[in-house]
């Protein structure tokens, strides 16, 4: 084990990011013509990073699987992009963004970093204004604001409840307009397969073209991964179906530290899985929480019930009913963080009070929400004598405004009414906190190797809050990323033309192929999926909202013999010479079941529980997580290994200057 | 539920393809019509056969990857719908489908339901977007105040998730929906004013070199346009260009 | 120019202008035929200066012409061109569930229109072509009247008149208020309205153009 070296400026904590920015190397514009950088993955660190590349004079070369850059997930981000503007003049600053995130975070990230994350939030809106992004508007012409859970201002931007799709397309554009001089040259459906280091430092990449199977090389003075998250290693996310750790994970195997794998974030509204058919979970957004309230069956016997379809939810009387967070958390009450409202649902449905066939649901009620509304409404227009029938029309008419396409979609996806019987939600793997380690550079472990995005381990510990992924991407990939990365490019400056004819790269394709050829070799008894939800229900039930080291454990033997089975008895069809999807499942389920074994280790490592790591062993007599800053304050940085449960850790210890270490408290 | 599925098949770019039948039971009416085409595949490579490969990713309705013609229509008969959120208790036991990729010169297809889009990326690159560099000091975003109806406006014209569904359902496969709703958006903005004439101009160039249709005003496009993205759209690119050129 | 022109937008202009073009002179010629049922006299009138001033005669013809001519070349050349847009068609295509028949084939309209007009021009036009020019007939202000009476006696003639009209209305139905959409009208206001008149319009004046012809038959 050693500890790692953050390099995180000397200083005042609000004055590290201006004063580092002050003394790092750059590259002079003459220069920065002839160095080639990659970036793997466009969403909106990749898309916003290669576009300021391209604006400073860097070649840059994007990769991504999808056939368009557009296409990233970060598309379907809801709620929207936190920024400390203080538009509404309620108090809200730069340190309070930065101590809203770390305490979110449960005290597991770096100070350092999540001030410059809030230092730039504010030029983030200004950027995307001025590249056109349609942000919601007031009817002054000024932009709004909503709130979002875990905070006490309104500084949350919002496009309807697309803000992502429309961030991503103001990155995306300013991607097309490098793309259109020349600068930015795009691989679309192209999937990076491996790192090529040559002499330690990062030179290039190997590459698939997923239409005709070719293997290519590309080289480069630097690489940059922002390729998102890993939460289908779960296969049931809320990730989008080609949301692989495929481009994080081989840079893992050249030497970059993976850290702190087990944070993942449990998001508490989603549709809950319908059937063995399911491919993919719907997120609800959190705001609904604002309005709805979240209950279960008080006796078992009426649970059994609905289960079984003999009763019905909305017939049950209301002193039968168990709003639970309303119960444990009178003070937050429907409103706690995430990572708690999650697990409470599973507490109750593994105690035998969930509400569908499957047994793995709880109710989101508005009735509440119709008849409060339609009071106000009532009384408002003039309507003093209102039937409670009338109130609940017209409560039902505010609730659509505010959240009509959602009713929309859970109607579309389950065929039920939600405004007529109680919404059905159950919480799913959303978001991964964990991800490449990088140094305050953005830098990881292999020299000339950056990652952004949710890519790498983040500025968000162990837990992340609401609208907060869409300004840690943006801000990574306009703000942070493409000026730090001069300071490791100025040392490039003589390197001259990277040559892709060299003995790294012939081995790197060598390495390439023959793993293809194996993945289309097996023994062909099992399809890729099998394995993959295989390893989903290993992860969601030994790994998911709650861990025990038993679980982990036996997960980790498992996933091993799993991925044993895996290499020898996959089913893969067709050829590697053309368009193979069920050769790109294969490649990127072959990974997963390497990260899944090191994410149970991970965990298994962490004796205490934070955010969304939640260790049975380590709560409070109330089941409340409890956390260990004096022996876990540190991030898992793990270092490759063929076999992951013999990953070796390096730690990098966490020194908060500026913020106290509390326990969260929702009561 | 029991399913008669007509799906074309075609092995690559070059390839000659055909529409094959393709008998499927045990569908469930919750499944979404990507989970009805997964179990599908999965018998199919159980067989050892290849799957029936299609674009897909978020399917949440947003990412604008999936696209199939379904029964004659983009994204099947729901309207506003994604094909990913089209559910299959939409259709009858005993039904038969066709599935079809888009069909256009513009879009030709790479494999079964895979058509290649890129023309609708290069109609981007040649002029959507706003020309402003990256820097810590762009003017305050609230320096510049948009009427909100205005802003409103811009905003649905912006919600197109480039699925090409306005193409697929065009008798003329033109893609005067898609470019509009683009160039509306900038022309509604004061941020994209300064670029007006040239980039209607330039964008409409790349349209037309891509090869696809002329508008002739049905509408199919708005109607089958999963975002319901409206004919306005057009009507203001029209003057636009008018505009532009004169 | 030239690379305007070839532009689709631009066509879009100019199909949308020469259409509201003809769209005038059929109004036009409406509003001169149906005195033929209320004031003979006066179609006897101004048939006679609309065949013999020279502005009509030498100004105003060739632009209808030219008009004309622009508007179904071009319409012919956009449908080539659209049809090389989808190379490989559907096995499957549900047209109506998204738009109207006349929307998607204004080409048939057109064609039955134009072939229509063919007959029309050998009715009338060649006629006063010959009258005038060939023939140097004298000149006969009364004889329009009686001219225009006499086409309408076989019921051929008349069943492909009245078909023919039928068709340009649902041409027009699409194609006057779709004129507006292609020149940016509705971009400035929804134009429910001038849809609604568009649409009474390209009832009308065909029915009307249909009454005039079977009031010519039946009184014959």
């Amino acid at each position: 084990m050693s500890v790692l070296d953050s390099k995180v400026p000397k200083g005042p904590l609000a004055e590290k990011w201006v004063n580092h920015k002050n003394h790092i190397n750059l590259v002079n514009p003459a220069n920065k013509r002839n160095i080639d950088v990659i970036v793997v993955g466009t969403g909106l660190a990749g898309g916003s990073a290669a576009a300021t590349l391209a604006e400073l004079g860097y070649n840059v070369k994007t990769f991504c699987y999808n056939d368009s850059p557009r296409r990233a997930h970060s598309i379907a981000a809801q709620g929207g992009i936190n920024a400390a503007k203080n538009y509404q003049g309620d108090g809200d600053s730069n340190f309070r963004l930065f101590y809203d995130t770390i305490k979110g975070g449960d005290y597991r990230s770096r100070e350092a970093n999540v001030h410059r994350l809030a230092e730039v939030s504010s030029n983030i809106i200004d950027q995307c204004v001025a590249q056109g992004v349609p942000f919601a508007r007031e009817y002054g012409g000024l932009l709004d604001n909503r709130s979002f859970g875990g905070v006490l201002v309104s500084r949350t931007f919002y496009a309807a409840g697309q803000t992502g799709q429309q961030l991503l397309l103001g990155a995306y554009s300013a991607l097309n307009r490098q793309i259109n001089r020349g600068k930015v040259t795009p691989f679309n459906r192209h999937e990076m397969l491996d790192l090529v280091k040559v002499d330690g430092k990062a030179r290039g990449i190997i590459a698939r073209n997923l239409v005709t199977g070719e293997i290519e090389r590309h080289g480069a003075h630097a690489v940059v991964i922002a390729s998102g998250g890993y939460g289908n290693v779960f296969f049931l996310s809320t990730n989008a179906m080609g949301s692989n750790v495929m481009a994080a994970w081989r840079t893992h195997r050249r030497g970059a530290h993976f850290a702190n794998p087990c944070y993942t974030q449990i998001h508490p509204t989603c549709i809950p899985v319908s059937g063995e058919h399911q491919s993919k979970l719907t997120l609800m957004s959190e705001s609904l929480r604002n309005d709805g309230r979240i209950w279960v069956p008080k006796n078992l016997e009426d649970a059994k019930a609905i289960r079984e379809g003999k009763l019905r939810g909305v017939d049950l009387k209301e002193e039968d009913r168990d709003y639970y967070l309303e119960r444990r958390y009178p003070a937050f009450g429907n409103l706690v963080p995430r990572d708690v409202a999650s697990r409470a649902a599973k507490e109750r449905c593994d105690a035998g009070y969930g509400v569908n066939k499957t047994g793995n649901a709880v109710y989101l009620d508005f009735a509440a929400s119709f008849l409060r509304y339609g009071k106000i409404e009532a009384l408002t227009s003039g309507h003093k004598d209102a039937s409670e029938a009338e109130m609940i029309a017209l409560g039902k008419k505010v609730i659509e405004k505010k959240y009509g396409n959602l009713f929309d979609m859970y109607m579309n996806i389950t065929d039920e009414n939600p405004y007529e019987v109680p919404m059905k939600i159950f919480p799913a793997v959303h978001y991964t906190m964990g991800g490449l380690w990088v140094d305050y550079n953005l830098q990881t472990t292999v020299p000339g190797c950056f990652a952004a995005g949710e890519a790498n381990f983040s500025d968000h510990g162990a837990n992340r809050l609401g609208a907060s992924a869409l300004m840690q991407g943006l801000a990574d990939g306009y703000f942070v990323l493409p000026y730090t990365i001069g300071d490791y490019l100025a040392d490039e400056i003589r390197t001259g033309p990277i040559s892709t004819e060299t003995a790294e790269f012939d081995q790197a394709e060598k390495d390439t192929r023959a793993r293809i050829e194996k993945l289309m070799n097996g023994a062909g008894v099992h399809s890729v999926d099998y394995y993959h939800k295989k390893l989903g229900l290993i992860m969601w039930n030994k790994c998911g909202m709650s861990r025990n080291e038993t679980d982990l454990k036996s997960a980790m033997d498992e996933i091993a013999e799993l991925r044993a089975d895996f290499w020898k008895n996959v089913k893969v069809p067709g050829s590697a010479d053309t368009k193979n999807q069920e050769l790109e499942k294969a490649g990127r389920v072959a990974d997963f079941l390497e990260l899944g074994e090191l994410f149970a280790k991970d965990a298994l490592d962490r004796n205490e529980s934070c955010g969304g790591h939640f260790r049975e062993e380590y709560q409070t007599e109330e089941g409340e997580a409890l956390r260990d800053d004096v022996n876990y304050a540190y991030v898992s940085a793990w270092e490759y290994n063929e076999n992951p449960r013999d990953a070796k850790l390096h730690k990098e210890n966490l020194v908060f200057e500026n913020v106290e270490l509390k326990t969260r408290s929702y009561k | 539920m029991k399913l008669t599925l007509k799906i074309w098949r075609q092995a690559g770019p070059e390839a000659k393809g055909k529409m094959v039948t393709y008998p499927l039971d045990g569908v469930d009416g919750d499944m979404s019509f990507l989970e009805m085409m997964d179990i599908l595949n999965e018998e199919l490579v159980n067989k050892g056969e290849e799957p029936v490969e299609f674009d897909h990713d978020c399917r949440e309705g947003i990412c604008g990857s999936c696209n199939m013609m379904i029964n004659g229509q983009p994204h099947g008969p729901q309207k506003l719908t994604t094909t990913c959120q089209l559910h299959m208790r939409k259709f009858n036991d005993g039904d038969t489908i066709t599935i079809e990729p888009w069909r256009a010169a513009a879009f030709p297809v790479i494999k079964d339901l895979i058509v290649d889009r890129s023309s609708f990326d290069r109609i981007q690159q040649a002029g959507a977007y706003v020309s402003v560099n990256t820097s810590g000091n762009t003017q305050d975003a609230n320096s510049i105040p948009i009427e909100k109806a205005k802003a409103d406006e811009a905003f649905h014209s912006a919600t197109c998730i480039g699925c090409g569904a306005c193409v697929a359902a065009c008798k003329n496969a033109s893609a005067m929906l898609f470019t509009s709703a683009k160039v509306s958006q900038y022309a509604l903005l004061p941020q994209g004013e300064i670029e007006a004439t040239d980039r209607v101009q330039n964008m409409v160039r790349q349209m037309d070199i891509e090869g696809f249709g002329n508008c002739t005003n049905t509408g199919a496009c708005m109607i089958e346009c999963p975002k319901g993205i409206k004919l306005e759209n057009i009507a203001r690119m029209n003057s636009e260009y008018l505009k532009a050129n004169i | 120019m030239s690379a305007l022109v070839k532009s689709s937008i631009a066509r879009k202009w100019i199909m949308a202008l020469s259409g509201l073009f003809l769209v005038v002179f059929l109004t036009q010629h409406f509003v001169i035929n149906i005195t033929s049922v209320i004031a003979p006299d006066t179609f006897n009138e101004w048939s006679h200066f609309m065949g013999y001033n020279p502005l009509v005669q030498f100004l105003a013809q060739p632009i209808l012409i030219g008009g004309l001519i622009v508007h179904f070349v071009m319409g012919i050349a956009l449908e080539i061109k659209n049809n090389k847009a989808r190379p490989v068609k559907y096995s499957k295509y549900s047209g109506n569930a998204n738009s109207t028949w006349v929307s998607r084939n204004m080409i048939i309209t057109g064609l039955v229109v134009l072939a229509f007009l063919g007959l029309h021009m050998y009715d009338f036009w060649v006629h006063e072509m010959t009258v005038k020019y060939i023939d140097v007939q004298p000149e006969d202000p009364t004889r329009y009247l009686h001219e225009l009476k006499e086409k309408f006696v076989s019921p051929v003639r008349v069943g492909i008149y009245v078909v023919s009209f039928v068709l340009l209305a649902m041409h027009l139905w699409h194609g006057f208020n779709s004129s507006f959409q292609s020149m940016g009208a509705k971009a400035v206001n929804k134009g429910e309205g001038l849809k609604k008149a568009t649409y009474a319009w390209s009832v009308l004046i065909p029915a009307g153009f249909i009454f005039i012809a079977l009031y010519h038959h039946f009184t014959h």
